[in-house]
């Protein structure tokens, strides 16, 4: 079982501080791993010791996500990979997901599966994922709740909708979007870390994927953000203190019934 | 044939059209009159015979074109079938706007045929509109709804998700002569590479409770527990409304995972909102902004659910709700 793990660095979104201009700051915020990639990069381990194999992780982004990836590869993931150049920069997720469907074809072109998180905290697109997949035409599935069992080409997941699951059975190579699910994700150990000390990253830039510039980054991105703002509340925020006048019932009733939703 | 807004219309397990089809189908009118009337037009998969039953609700929803994608086997969803097949009619059709629903279904979609199309997709949007130089310009939250961005796509068709629930339904007010167009389907258009062997239902109605209550009760981790739990049911049903939750108390097994409201939940639009016990960390909030009003009961007076407040009462949630619940029962005897 050959699988290639994707996975994203991101700021850490409940650390986020604004500016007195209204636009975020991004100095000194916390970047952290996707907390969905958790999720998919434990799935590719438990795959793993159930089926034997190899994972290698690949992440887009600046060189400092060399240290996510090591982190990574302590939990017991074989390779890593980093795609990374300047070129790169400013990428929607098309030209993201071009960009890393062309390394996981350079590097890794036999793979059995690809595994992705659901969405990342940053942007939350869920997008970059199934673009993968329609690149390298290869099926998807979405909402991955567990991978079941693996049989030769076949793999049986469950796939979690609004009002239930769906059992599916899907033809290898395929991608995987997986959610967050209950299970405890695995903890480094020791020899792990001095392990991973010893793994070579494998760097892949613009040239090694034989895409144009034009392809890749800000000018391989068909959307762009125009505007971005603070959002407004309208709400009125009138506070009653009720903890000692115990009075908090009767001003919610006579609320509910000044906005007419309730007679 | 050029230009337009094309919309899909997606099928539920239960053979409903989604209410997002509504809901987009009124956006995509209203836009059309900034476009010098273009056409709003929208695709369909469905079993044969269905049609019909749909046909009624299609009159009122503005909907100049339909085409529509007919076959026993598209009685359930296929990403590369249902991709492939709406490529083909994108690169007939032209249309300059694509919109599709945020649900499960849109957002394993979407991106599929954008990819193949080689064309933008904004997801999960909350606001469109038609800037001052005719393109569309969607806006969605990024970072867990502490930013909002404005996109804008340099590609034809500029693609959308939307997020169920924020626009108004098509309903009685812009009435068309739909012209239904059958596309053609072929036996090699079916590709199996997914097949579906079981569905097993988990929850049996609040699908679409929440989509459509005017009145919500939502509750926090500190509500304790199912008990908890069983107080906001008890006010729900003598209010007429439904039950909510925090992924704080749907973590913790007090409430089920599909009634769960916030970024990684449902977005909900209710008359009124009461967040019992709720702390409103901005991934909760996003989902209920845009509820008219919101009312939050909580022992911590620096919660961040006041901010967002209409009206706050700081008070313990096993004093205030008991208290409530037996005033209401009184004046209705
Ligand atoms: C990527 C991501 C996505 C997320 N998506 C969602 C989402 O979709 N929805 C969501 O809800 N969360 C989401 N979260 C989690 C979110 O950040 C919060 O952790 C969560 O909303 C907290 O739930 P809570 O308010 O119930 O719990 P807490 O934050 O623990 O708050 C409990 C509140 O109850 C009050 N309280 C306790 N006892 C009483 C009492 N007796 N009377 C009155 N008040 C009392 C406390 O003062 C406190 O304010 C997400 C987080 C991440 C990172
Ligand atoms: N720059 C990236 N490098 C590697 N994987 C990524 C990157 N961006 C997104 N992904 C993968 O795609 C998933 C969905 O991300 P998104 O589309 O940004 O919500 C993530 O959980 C990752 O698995």
């Amino acid at each position: 079982m050959k699988i290639a793990l994707c996975v994203k660095q991101v700021p850490d979104t409940s650390d986020i501080k604004w500016t007195e201009n209204n636009t975020l700051q991004r100095e000194g915020v916390e970047s952290i791993l996707n907390p969905y990639d958790v999720y998919a990069a434990e799935t590719a381990l438990r795959l793993k010791k159930t089926y034997g194999g190899e994972i290698t992780v690949f992440t887009m982004g600046p060189s400092q996500a060399s240290n996510m990836l090591r982190d990574i590869l302590a939990l017991g993931v074989d390779n890593g990979v980093l795609i990374t150049d300047k070129k790169f920069a400013g990428a929607d997720t098309y030209a993201t997901g071009k960009t890393i469907s062309a390394a996981i074809k350079k590097v890794m072109p036999d793979f059995d599966i690809i595994l992705c998180g659901q969405f990342a905290i940053d942007g939350d697109t869920a997008q970059t994922g199934p673009c993968i997949a329609s690149l390298l035409n290869i099926p998807q599935v979405t909402y991955v709740k567990t991978i079941d069992e693996i049989k030769g080409n076949i793999i049986n997941v469950t796939k979690q909708l609004d009002d239930g699951v769906e059992i599916i059975k899907v033809h290898t190579p395929a991608l995987f979007c997986i959610l967050k699910s209950e299970f405890e994700p695995s903890r480094a150990l020791i020899n792990g870390i001095i392990k991973a000390q010893n793994i070579q990253i494998k760097t892949v830039t613009l040239e090694d994927l034989g895409l144009s510039t034009d392809e890749v980054g800000i000018k391989g991105s068909p959307t762009y953000v125009s505007k971005a703002f603070r959002p407004e509340f309208k709400h009125l925020k009138e506070k009653h203190n009720c903890v000692e006048t115990g009075t908090g019932a009767e001003i919610i009733l006579n609320k509910i019934k000044e906005i007419g939703v309730y007679k | 044939m050029t230009g337009g807004i094309l919309i899909y219309a997606e099928v539920t397990k239960q053979s409903f059209v989604h209410t997002v089809f509504f809901e987009l189908a009124n956006k995509a009118h209203e836009l059309s009159l900034k476009l010098n009337n273009a056409p709003v037009m929208a695709v369909l998969f469905t079993k044969p015979e269905m049609l019909t039953e749909y046909k009624e609700g299609f009159t009122y929803s503005g909907i100049d074109k339909f085409f529509v994608f007919e076959d026993e086997k598209f009685e359930n969803y296929n990403t590369e079938t249902y991709a492939n097949l709406i490529v083909n009619l994108v690169k007939e059709v032209e249309p300059e706007i694509f919109l599709i629903g945020a649900t499960n279904q849109g957002r394993d979609l979407a991106p599929r045929i954008s990819s193949k199309l080689g064309t933008g997709l904004t997801a999960d949007c909350i606001e469109l509109d038609i800037n001052e130089k005719g393109l569309l310009a969607a806006t969605r939250p990024t970072f867990g709804g502490q930013l909002m961005a404005t996109i804008l796509c340099k590609t034809k068709p500029q693609m959308a998700t939307v997020r169920p629930k924020v626009f108004k339904p098509a309903i009685d007010i812009i009435k068309k002569d739909t012209e239904f167009i059958y596309k053609q389907v072929n036996p090699e258009d079916f590709i199996n590479n997914v097949q579906l062997i079981k569905f097993i239902k988990e929850y049996e109605n609040n699908l679409n409770e929440l989509d459509s209550a005017e009145i919500i009760i939502a509750g926090g981790k500190g509500m304790k527990g199912e008990e908890g739990f069983k107080l906001l049911k008890e006010l729900a049903d003598i209010l007429g409304g439904t039950v909510g939750a925090s992924r704080g108390a749907v973590d913790l097994g007090y409430a089920p995972h599909n009634i769960q409201i916030g970024q990684t939940g449902k977005t909900v639009t209710p008359k009124l909102y009461i967040a019992c016990a709720i702390s409103g960390a901005i991934q909760h909030t996003v989902g209920i902004t845009a509820s008219d009003y919101i009312i939050c009961i909580n022992n911590d007076p620096n919660a961040p659910i006041f901010d967002i407040s209409d009206t706050g009462i700081v008070g313990d949630v096993f004093e205030v709700l008991p208290k409530l619940i037996e005033i209401l029962k009184n004046s209705k005897d």
